[in-house]
């Protein structure tokens, strides 16, 4: 094993996972808040065109696939904040149009399907020294950005029109969130993929929050969780083919241990809040009087043939009186 | 703490119109708070007192007309750490937990400089607000884990951290037991001694009514009556969905679908 981990190529695949692993939840935690668990699915198919386009020009596939990703998200945001037409429709139109002209792009392009599945689902072992500068670089915005910002895109996503009374900039800083997940989008594309990117950025936040009370634990947990899940799941999958000669890929394989820790917390989360609930005393809360007597100047007598309904009750006799009962006590009556 | 310039109204608008997608929801309203009142904002379902709030804020932009906030246009108004909101909601839990002391801090945003970690004075306010609605020892609760009237008194406790001179309260009662009334009322009893200008929007006054200076009823969005709270059975009367002298619809306003012939017959016969 620690052969493995001299190989030039498998320490350039660590410190990606790595960086990856910490700075996609700290984005994806804004999108949850917001219940747009789903957005860094959606860019990460309209990124795919960006990568077929970088192939089909001859230009670098990450930097067309950043710029892409960029426009995809602006315009999800733009058709959410608009509210036309729904905007979980826009997003399927979105999902499809990506893929789609991703796959069309690339046929044209005269690439090979290899190539296609490498950014759908992650290489993380055949990424360059270019590449692994690219995603640290990005990553490591992204996460300060994530981090520095955090009250101005927490407050904006826990309640946009309080924070548009509170004077700050709610377009902007929802732009921000969708250009973060963008990037996000194309620097974890080595790592896990297009299509599982999304999963790094949701899985970590939904296992955090089981036992997490307040918003900072959930970032800080989320970033961890996903930090281990990313190179834990590298080191498993490069283990695997190692000492087994399995061909276990990175990309999923990290996914998969996400969503095994998701697995393992729930029922730990459910726990927990059951302890809690039997923990908390009850409310004082009076219970109810046992004697009320009738309004003053009851003048009436009740009695056989007063005209009001007489009704047995235990040991006395109650009358009807204006849709209530009442019940003889000593010298008054009581209301029942 | 006042300058000279802002003697005059806290909140204005002058002649202020709203539609919605053509659809008029405020008609030239005309209405100014002066610093230091406690208006209370009525009006049945739809009359527009919610878009009124909207419209002083700045969340929906008039469609004519001006609204000013401290003198200023809400255009070029900047200073929004002097106002403080109370969304209408039903629950203040978002996708992820956070807790009381997460929510009401970021009431204090307003305050605070881009990128510099909260101050001394921030976690003052902070802890203050969470005590004047009563939630004291409770910060680290998550929210998701309060009942609903606790979380509406996280709002309140939220507008509350940036220590507003003008609060506006959208419907802070609904869903709000009696006791929970009664301590909104203390709360808001004590931000108008401190001489807060309060709006407050709300469909009934219930515990809040002792404290109303100035009672605006709208309907079909109109200010149909400004000035003292009316009696119950006034109240009761005016927020009523029609009126009682209009026996017969406006023809103008109603389509008769079923019987166009008739209504063209009886205009004529009125013009002849």
């Amino acid at each position: 094993m620690s052969e493995l981990l001299a190989l030039d190529f498998m320490q350039r695949a660590l410190l990606a996972a790595l960086l990856t692993g910490l700075a996609a939840p700290a984005v994806g935690i804004y999108l949850v808040q917001r219940r747009l668990a789903l957005m860094g699915d959606g860019i990460g198919h309209v990124a795919v065109t960006g990568v077929a386009l970088g192939w089909l020009t001859g230009n670098s596939p990450t930097g067309t696939a950043v710029i892409v990703a960029i426009v995809g998200a602006a315009t999800i945001e733009f058709v959410r904040e608009r509210g036309h037409a729904g905007g979980d429709v826009a997003l399927a139109l979105l999902f499809y149009g990506g893929i789609a002209g991703g796959v069309l792009l690339m046929g044209l392009a005269g690439q090979n399907a290899a190539k296609l599945q490498q950014s759908l689902f992650g290489s993380l072992l055949t990424m360059s020294p270019a590449d692994l500068r690219y995603a640290a670089v990005l990553s490591v915005v992204t996460l300060l950005l994530a981090l520095c910002l955090g009250p101005q895109l927490y407050a904006v996503a826990l309640d946009a029109e309080f924070a548009s009374v509170a004077g700050l900039n709610v377009r902007a800083y929802n732009l921000l969130v969708a250009v973060l997940a963008a990037v996000t989008v194309t620097f974890a594309m080595h790592t896990v993929g297009l299509l599982l990117v999304s999963a790094l950025m949701v899985v970590p936040v939904a296992t955090a929050q089981q036992v997490t009370r307040s918003f900072r634990m959930t970032m800080v947990a989320a970033t961890g969780l996903g930090a281990s899940a990313a190179v834990g799941g590298l080191m498993l999958s490069a283990w695997l083919s190692w000492e087994f000669d399995l061909q276990a890929p990175p990309g999923p394989t990290i996914v998969l241990l996400a969503l095994a820790g998701f697995v393992v917390m729930w029922p730990v989360g459910g726990w927990l809040r059951l302890r809690t609930r039997r923990l908390a005393p009850f409310p004082a809360v009076p219970g109810p009087p046992e004697h009320v007597p009738t309004g003053m100047g009851h003048a009436h007598q009740h009695g056989p043939d007063c005209g009001h309904l007489a009704v047995p009750h235990e040991d006395h006799v109650d009358y009807v009186h204006d849709g209530h009962r009442h019940a003889p006590h000593g010298e008054h009556y009581d209301e029942h | 703490m006042l300058t000279g310039t802002e003697t005059g109204p806290v909140v204005e608008i002058r002649d202020g119109s709203v539609s919605i997608d053509g659809r008029p929801i405020l008609r030239q309203i005309d209405l100014s708070v002066n610093a230091g009142q406690f208006l209370a904002l009525l009006g049945a379902n739809g009359s527009g007192k919610s878009t009124l709030v909207r419209a002083c804020t700045g969340l929906r932009p008039l469609s004519s007309g001006t609204a000013l906030l401290f003198g200023t246009a809400l255009s070029n108004f900047r200073d929004w750490a002097r106002i403080g909101f109370v969304p209408q909601r039903t629950s203040a839990a978002g996708g992820v937990p956070a807790s009381v002391q997460e929510v009401v801090g970021s009431g204090r945003l307003s305050r605070r400089r881009l990128l510099r970690p909260a101050s001394r004075s921030d976690r003052t306010a902070v802890r203050e607000a969470i005590a004047a609605v009563g939630l004291s020892g409770r910060e680290g609760d998550g929210i998701a884990t309060l009942s609903g009237g606790e979380q509406q008194r996280v709002l309140i406790a939220r507008a509350l951290a940036g220590e507003p001179e003008l609060l506006f309260l959208d419907e802070p009662m609904a869903g709000v037991d009696l006791a929970a009334q009664q301590s909104l009322a203390g709360v808001l009893g004590e931000l108008k001694l401190k001489g807060t200008t309060v709006v407050l929007v709300a469909h009934e006054l219930g515990a809040l009514a002792p404290l109303v200076d100035r009672a605006v009823i709208m309907r079909d969005g109109r200010v149909i009556h400004d000035g003292d709270l009316p009696s119950d059975h006034e109240l009761h009367d005016s927020l009523r969905e029609s009126h009682h002298h209009l026996e017969r619809p406006h023809d103008d306003h109603v389509p008769h679908v079923g019987s166009p012939l008739e209504l063209r017959r009886s205009v004529r016969g009125d013009h002849e």
